[in-house]
Order: structure tokens, then sequence, then C-alpha cells
């Protein structure tokens, strides 16, 4: 019980950090047709900004300044880059961030090194929130979540109270109507890209000192990403919303299960000696199956829901 | 039944052999024929890959999985030779590395072809994700971190042909390359292949002249699994090891970049972008920490500004040399060279500063930093000036070639 | 005219989502006609098309193509059957030579499938079919050009190449001269005469000299619904058909 509820806890926070990568995922492929393969990097970024001007300023600070320079780099982006590639259709869009990915992770090579960064949590969130049953709770985990919930519902606020709101809503399902409509969809793009871009970094803020800070973390995090959002259906963000948590859950719990199909055979008394040929294969523990989990979930949704969980367009 | 190759393809054909026959006895040495041997794997596996991406449009960025577990199966066959399990000569065992990649192109290409576009792209990303991921997990197949070491002598000595030294080596790659070549090459020319090129333009319609397109890209898929498999089981003979690296993502990205920087809308240019990637990864391997930054531009600048690649870049020369109008262009392409010297020389410099630790060629930091920005600066503006005059003077000259019926 | 019913339509029904575009269309088409379905904007006319040819399944009904039911087919299947159909906006394979194009389309009636072992250019029963239709639709010396790069009438007839390149005897056209000029629609209505001799043609148009042109029947949808079948005078002069769709359209052509 004590261990369900704590993992159920971590399992929250982790999907609402993956909901505000592919919450921004979903926005840009819905409105642009473009997938970004460069996400994750922003995410990345905003975790060694966050750790670099913290550095300067304290946490507090970062937390503000390090997704706004991310989303600055986004829309930059959008304007120099993908702008120009748009011409030769979405395969290059996608080869272009694809590429972006690359030089972004080089250039992090290049700037902090290739070993992990000092980047943790700050101090006035370094305590125990509240204890269940004898697991300390960390104060930094239910911050994520508090940040991640505001964000949450500022997104929703902005899409559905604003006029450039609803105009990206539109985009969602009708892009060529809206352009049609004599919207400036050129800069809604750009902001558009540039939102996500942002919402990644302040992602990467909170995760990075989560988890770890380390030029790895961008393909780490990316794939996962990708399948919450081929999960959840592309292009439809409740899908994207219930992907993370479902996708954030199965990791969490399948990381922290020890327990193999051989201990299964056991609880019903039958036994397989070390030697057999089957043994290596059965002693597969859930835990070490975990990180091919999500992806083999991917494959089956595939096979029997081709457009995902909440799909609707066949792009 | 029709003759396979015309007259004209089968001297073209022999003239490759010819080269192939002849590229290391002008290349010797050790570090070349290793080199040209990987440069043969490459091509065998860059061009299955194109098959996939510049002929059916799919877009994949697992491939690697098909030559990774094509090169693993075969390690093992290799290693049963060895332990003298049964006898298979080691010249055939790239037939046994292809039908490993075309039943695994057979089983998971079911699943991923069924969507065309990004969401194939990303699928072919979760599988190769799941595959890479698999891979630490049995560590009896996959061998771990260390992965799996074999011996490519096992087969013995057969007519002389140990598979000892690296030029038998190569040759056994340059025959494979140069059979599979062929082989890709004449799939194009088949009805199949005509389809995947009509399914890689507009789907939709290739159902209304009676054809299923899944079926198309799943055919090609499987197909592409095959010659993927065949390198991926010479990559184990030449390396005689091979780890859970050759099926993960960076090098399923590897292909990707190489298709792309050689051109997949030509046949031929996947094969410049193999050899080139190979030189480029050597050579600037050797001399500095950041080639792959260098690569990673290299790609941006190539889709940003000749996204058909280096093929395509020579394409549209063609029609404006046979028109002996290429001293025109002349001094515009000399006057974008001067101007991109300071923009790259300068870009190099602060890459470089920034990996040495502050400072280069004994120049103090500032010195360094201010002179390297400088170039930077200056080459931006002449670039920008020269690109325009490029542009000015392809827009008349097109117009030229289109009166004089070139185009 | 023979009275073998070519393609039969029986009470076909379709709606998305709650909304009904097709009501209960009973039609048939007989061997060797040509039929012109005619009707206002929004009449369900492509919807129509786009049922037949399997694009889109049934709400409701059942259509047969020769006898045979295909309700409910792919597309593919339908067109092996022997039905073809070109489209209202261009839709050609674009990067691939128009010789190819053709040769493309006809590669599944001469039985060659996803063959593997032919080299396509040794094939002389395709390159004899590709031959005959690219002079029929007047591209001969177009053939080596990219189908991009035609000009939009080349390409309309283009289209007309590839949906008649299988040598189905059921064809359908959708609009095929939208689009044109004065000019081009008389060439492109001669080439459509020509194309279709000893076929069933089924078209949508909406050029009122193209239909009474070409067509020995007429059918008039609106509203999803069929409200009146005949030969272009009795269409000219049936009153339903004038209040309904012909009373605002003259004037315009």
């Amino acid at each position: 019980m004590e261990f369900f509820l704590v993992t159920l806890l971590n399992s929250l926070s982790y999907g609402l950090l993956l909901f505000m990568l592919s919450s921004g995922l979903t926005l840009i492929f819905s409105m642009m047709g473009v997938l970004n393969f460069a996400h994750a990097s922003f995410y990345m970024l905003g975790a060694y900004f966050a750790y670099q001007i913290g550095a300067y300023t304290g946490f507090w600070i970062a937390l503000f300044l390090a997704p706004l320079v991310v989303g600055v780099i986004g829309a930059f982006t959008e304007r120099f880059g993908l702008r120009a590639v748009h011409r030769f259709g979405h395969v290059a869009e996608l080869l272009f961030t694809f590429g972006l990915a690359y030089v972004i992770e080089e250039v992090v090579h290049l700037v902090w090194g290739r070993a992990p960064v000092n980047y943790r949590i700050p101090e006035r969130l370094d305590f125990t929130l509240f204890t269940l049953f004898t697991t300390q709770y960390p104060a930094y985990r239910a911050f994520m979540m508090l940040v991640s919930v505001v964000m949450l519902i500022t997104l929703y606020l902005l899409l559905t109270r604003t006029r450039v709101g609803l105009i990206v809503q539109a985009s969602l399902t009708h892009p060529s109507m809206v352009e049609a409509l004599g919207h400036n969809v050129p800069r809604v793009f750009m902001f558009v890209f540039a939102g996500g871009c942002a919402l990644a970094g302040l992602a990467g803020v909170l995760g990075g000192n989560m988890f770890i800070t380390e030029p790895g973390m961008a393909f780490a995090v990316g794939s996962i990403v990708f399948v919450v959002v081929v999960f959840g259906g592309m292009g439809s963000l409740v899908g994207a919303f219930i992907a993370s948590l479902i996708i954030g859950a199965i990791q969490t719990f399948s990381v922290a299960l020890n327990l193999s199909l051989l201990d299964f055979l056991n609880l019903f008394g039958l036994s397989i000696s070390e030697d057999s040929f089957w043994h290596s294969g059965l002693s597969i523990t859930i835990s070490q199956t975990a990180p091919v989990l999500p992806y083999l979930l991917m494959v089956l949704m595939l096979i029997v829901r081709p457009r995902g969980l909440m799909g609707n367009r066949e792009t | 039944m029709a003759r396979v190759f015309s007259k004209k393809r089968i001297i073209f054909w022999a003239l490759v052999a010819l080269s192939f026959v002849l590229l290391p006895m002008v290349f010797d040495g050790g570090f070349s024929l290793s080199m040209l041997s990987q440069m043969g794997i490459a091509i065998i596996f860059v061009l299955s890959y194109n098959m996939l991406l510049g002929q059916t449009g799919l877009l994949s960025f697992g491939h690697a999985v098909y030559f990774g577990l094509g090169a693993f199966v075969t390690a093992h066959i290799v290693n049963f030779i060895d332990q003298g399990a049964f006898w298979f000569p080691i010249t055939f065992v790239p037939i046994v590395g292809g039908i490993t990649g075309l039943l695994f192109a057979l089983v998971l290409g079911f699943v991923t072809t069924r969507r065309a576009g990004t969401p194939f792209a990303m699928i072919s990303l979760g599988i190769a994700e799941m595959v890479a991921a698999s891979a630490l997990m049995f560590t009896t197949f996959f061998g771990g971190e260390g992965g799996i070491v074999t011996n490519r002598t096992a087969g013995g000595v057969v007519a002389g042909i140990s598979y000892g030294p690296q030029i038998q080596v190569f040759y056994l790659i340059a025959g494979w390359c140069l059979i599979s070549m062929m082989g890709m090459y004449a799939i194009t020319r088949t009805p199949l292949g005509r389809l995947a090129n009509a399914v890689r333009d507009n789907p939709e319609r290739v159902k209304f002249i009676g054809y299923n397109p899944v079926r198309v890209r799943w055919l090609m898929m499987t197909l592409s699994g095959f010659f993927a498999g065949v390198a991926g089981a010479l990559a184990t003979v030449n390396y005689e090891i091979i780890t859970a690296e050759a099926l993960g993502l960076m090098a399923s990205g590897n292909v990707v970049l190489m298709a792309f920087i050689g051109g997949i809308n030509h046949f031929w240019g996947p094969i410049i972008g193999a050899v080139l990637v190979t030189l480029l990864q050597s050579a600037l391997s050797t001399y500095t920490q950041a080639w792959l930054l260098y690569f990673g531009l290299f790609f941006l600048i190539i889709i940003l500004y000749s996204p058909g690649g280096i093929a395509n870049i020579l394409a549209v020369h063609a029609p404006v040399i046979k028109a002996r109008l290429f001293k025109s262009l002349a001094s515009s392409y000399l006057i974008i060279f001067l101007a991109s010297a300071p923009l790259i020389v300068g870009t190099i410099a602060v890459i470089e500063i920034l990996y040495r630790g502050g400072a280069i060629l004994g120049m103090s930091a500032l010195v360094s930093w201010s002179s390297s920005l400088v170039l930077i600066v200056v080459g931006l503006v002449v670039f920008r000036f020269a690109q325009r005059r490029v542009k000015s003077v392809w827009a008349s000259l097109d117009l030229e070639l289109r009166k004089r019926g070139f185009v | 005219m023979n009275q073998n019913v070519s393609l039969r339509l029986s009470e076909v029904r379709k709606s998305f989502g709650s909304t009904s575009i097709i009501n209960g269309v009973s039609l048939d088409i007989f061997e060797g006609e040509r039929h012109a379905i005619i009707g206002p904007n929004g009449a369900g006319k492509s919807t129509l098309f786009n049922l037949i040819s399997g694009r889109y399944g049934l709400s409701a009904g059942r259509i047969e193509l020769k006898g045979q039911d295909i309700t409910n087919l792919d597309p593919q299947n339908i067109n092996r059957s022997g039905l073809s159909r070109s489209f209202q906006i261009t839709n050609i394979f674009p990067k691939m030579s128009v010789y190819e194009n053709i040769r493309c389309a006809t590669l599944w009636s001469l039985g060659y499938r996803y063959s593997l072992f032919r080299r396509i250019s040794t094939i002389r029963s395709v390159r004899e079919r590709a031959d005959e239709i690219i002079e029929l639709i007047g591209l001969g010396d177009r053939g080596e050009k990219l189908a991009g790069e035609l000009t939009y009438a080349e390409q309309r007839a283009l289209e007309i190449g590839i949906t008649i390149a299988s040598g189905s005897d059921v064809i359908l056209l959708d609009e095929p001269t939208a689009g044109m000029s004065r000019a081009e629609t008389n060439a492109a209505v001669e080439l459509i005469s020509k194309v279709t001799t000893q076929k069933t043609l089924l078209m949508v148009e909406h050029d009122m000299g193209v239909v009474f042109d070409l067509a020995d029947r007429i059918s008039v949808l609106v509203y999803g619904e069929i409200i009146a079948t005949g030969s272009p005078s009795e269409i000219r002069s049936n009153q339903l058909v004038k209040d309904a769709y012909l009373g605002t359209q003259e004037g315009v052509h």
C-alpha cells in the first residue's frame, strides 16, 4: 500500500512533466505539421540554462528566465530555419529538426562537457514535505506538480479564452481554413513554436535537477515523448494528456518492481533450475524490461488502433 | 523472359567492377584498405535505406535495426562454424545476414508500413528504441556491453582464401557491394520499383490504379531489410566484433545523414553520401573532438540550401555545362567561395576555442575570440551579398536554358 | 442501345456524423452509355463518386458492378473489377515522368501485380498500351517530362490517361473540364468522347455545354437525392429540374 501510493505520486509528477513536453510537441505538430525532433533538445537546453543562470541568480529567477531564453531560441529556429525549409516539404522540415537535435547535443558537449553537471534542487525546497507511512516525500516533487498544474491551467485558459488561443485551437483541426480567414499564420506558427519550446524548457528546468542534467537526457526523454504522442493520437491534446499519465505510470511502476516471471512461477510452486535453457529468459525482472515497455505498448496500440487513443487525423 | 540488363548496362557494371578491383592497388596501405572496406559496407547500407526514403517515400529512423540484427545473427553463425557445429563458407554468410534482415523487416514492417509520412517516421523510431532496449536485456544473444566477438577465418581456407588478410575481406565486401548495387538498381527498374515511386508521390491515387499502397511499402521494406542485413553481415566479417551500438539510434541517424547529404532523389546520390561521410568521419575525428558538430552543421546547411543533396547540385549544373554557360556562374561562385571562407574559418575557430579551453594557435584568449568573431561578422555580410548575386545570375541563366531547350 | 446494366446503385446512403449527404440514391447505368450527373454545389455528386469508387464506405445500400457486389470493397479491389475513376483536383504522380505515370496505371490489368522479376521497359504489352494511351491523350511529345511540370490542361489530360490506362470498361470522370478555358474544354470533350467509345461513362460535370454534348442520359442530384433521370431533352423540359437547378444556373452559362 505504501509502495503503491508513493509510486503513484511519483508517476503523477513524472506524467505531468511528460505532458508539459508532449503538449508543446502536439501543438506544434497539429498546427504546422512538423514533428519537432529537437523538442527534447529544448528540454535539455532548459535544464542547462537553468543550471547556468541559476549559478548567478539563484533558482527562482532561473525558473523564469531559462524557459524564456529557450523560447527565444525556438522563435529564431522557426523564423530562420524551419520557415526556410518549409517550401521543401515536411520531410525536409523533419530532417532539419533532426539535424538541429544533433547540433544542440554537440553544442552542449562543447560548452558544458560530456559529464553530468551539478544542477541541484534549490535548498529552500530540499526538505521532506510529509511522511507517508515510512517514506519521506520530498517537497520538490510536490513543487514540480504544482508548477505543472499551474502551467496546465494557464495553457488551458490561454487556448480557450484568448484570441490567439482560439486561432491556435482552430488550427488544430482546420489549419488551411484558418489561413483562408486571413490570419497571419506564419506569425502564429512562430509564437506556437516558441511557446512549445518554452514549455519544453520549463520541463527541463524542473526535470533537470529532479533527475539528471547530462548531454544524453534529450535522446532519453525525446523518444518517450514520441511514444506518448503516438500513443495518445497525434494532434490530440487530451490524448497526449492521458497518454502522458499512463506512460508515466508504467515507467515509474515498472522500474520499481523487482519481480520476474520466475518469481511468478514460484508462486505456483514451479521452479526452474538455473542451468535450464529458459532460466535466463524467465529471470528477467519487470524493472529490467522497463525501458522496453513503453515502446511495446506503442506497437500494441498501433496494431489495435493505428490512429492512437484519441487521434482523429490521418496525417 | 527478356534480358535483365542491356548491353550498355553490362559494360557499365563491368567498369564499376574493374574500378573495385583496382581501388586497393591505387590506395594501398592498411588505413586506406580498412577505409575502403568501411565505405563498401556503408554503400550497401545507405542504398538499402534509400529504397525506403528516396524510392518509397518512407522516412525511417530505425533502419540500423535490420543492419544490426543481420550482423548479430551472422556473428553467432560464424561462431558456430568456428566451434565446428557445422560448416558454411564465409563467402556466403552475407546471405544469412540478408535473410535475417529480410525476416525482421517482414515482421516489423507489417506494423510500421501501415502508416506513411510523419507517423511512419515516429513508429520506426519507436521500434528502433524497442529493439535497442531489448538488446541490453538479452545479454546472451547481444553480448551486453562487450558485444559478440567472432573469428572471420572460421571457415578455414577455401580456394586459397582464408579471410585473414584485410585485402581478401575487402574483395569480399567489394563483390557483395557490386552484387547489391546491381540488385537494388535492377529493383528500381521493375514494376514493383516503379510502383514504389508512385506510392511515394501519391499513395491515394495508387489505390485507384488497382494497387494496395500498404502492400507496396511492405514489400519494399522487406527487400530493403535484406540488403541492410547483407551490409550488417559484412560488418561482422570485417570488424570481427559487433556491439549493440550497431543497431542503435545513432547508427540509424547516421544512415539518414548519409543518404540526405548524398541526395535521395538519384539512385547514385546516397553513394556519394556514404563515401563522403565515411571519409569525413575518419579524417575529421583524427583532427578534432568536435567532428560530430561539424558534421551536424554540414547536414543543416545541406538541408537549408540544397535539400536534394550533393547529387542534386551536380544534376542542376549538368545542363549549364552542356550549354557551355558555366563561365557566367564561375565568377559569382568564386565570390561566394571567398565570402564563405572567413565565415567558415571564424566558425571553426570559435568551436575549437571552446573545445580547447579558451585559445587557439598560441594566441591569447582575447585575440582568439575577437579575431574569429570579426571573421564571422565580415563573412556573414559578404556572404549575404554574394548569395544575392548568385541568385540573380541563376535566374537569368535559367531563362536562357529554357529558351535554348536545355531544361 | 444495349440494355445490360453495368453499374447499379440501390438505396445508397451516406452520412457523416449526423449530417446525411446521400439519401437513398438508386440508379442504373447501362452498358455503353454516357451518363452525366448534374446538380447544384453541395448536392453530393463528388460524395457519390467517392462511394462508388470505394474511397468512402457506405452507410447503407448496395452497389453492383456488372452484377458483382462491390459494396464497401477497397478502392484497389473495385478498380481491379473494372471500374476506374478520375479526380476533380488533379491527382497524378508529380515526380514521375508522364510516360511512367501511364505505365504504372497499366500494370495491374496486364497481370504484372507486384512483379519483381521483370524489367518494366522490356514488357511489350505494357509498352504498347502506354504508347497507345499517351498518343490518345495527345501527350506523345511530353513523355519524358515530369508530370508535375506539365501545364494545367496537360495534367487534366494525363489524369484521364491514368484513368483509362487500366482498360477498365466503366469510367468515372469527376469534373474533367473544371477550370479550363473554352478552347481547352472543347479539346477535352473531344478527348473524352474519343477515349470512352465502347465504354460506359459516368461523369460529374458543371459545364452544361459539355453535358449536353456528351451525355446520352442525365441524372439530376439535389440534396442527396436523384430528382430526375432521362435524355438531355427530357431533362431540359423537366419542370422539377428547372425549378431546382437549371432555372438558377442558366443565366450563368
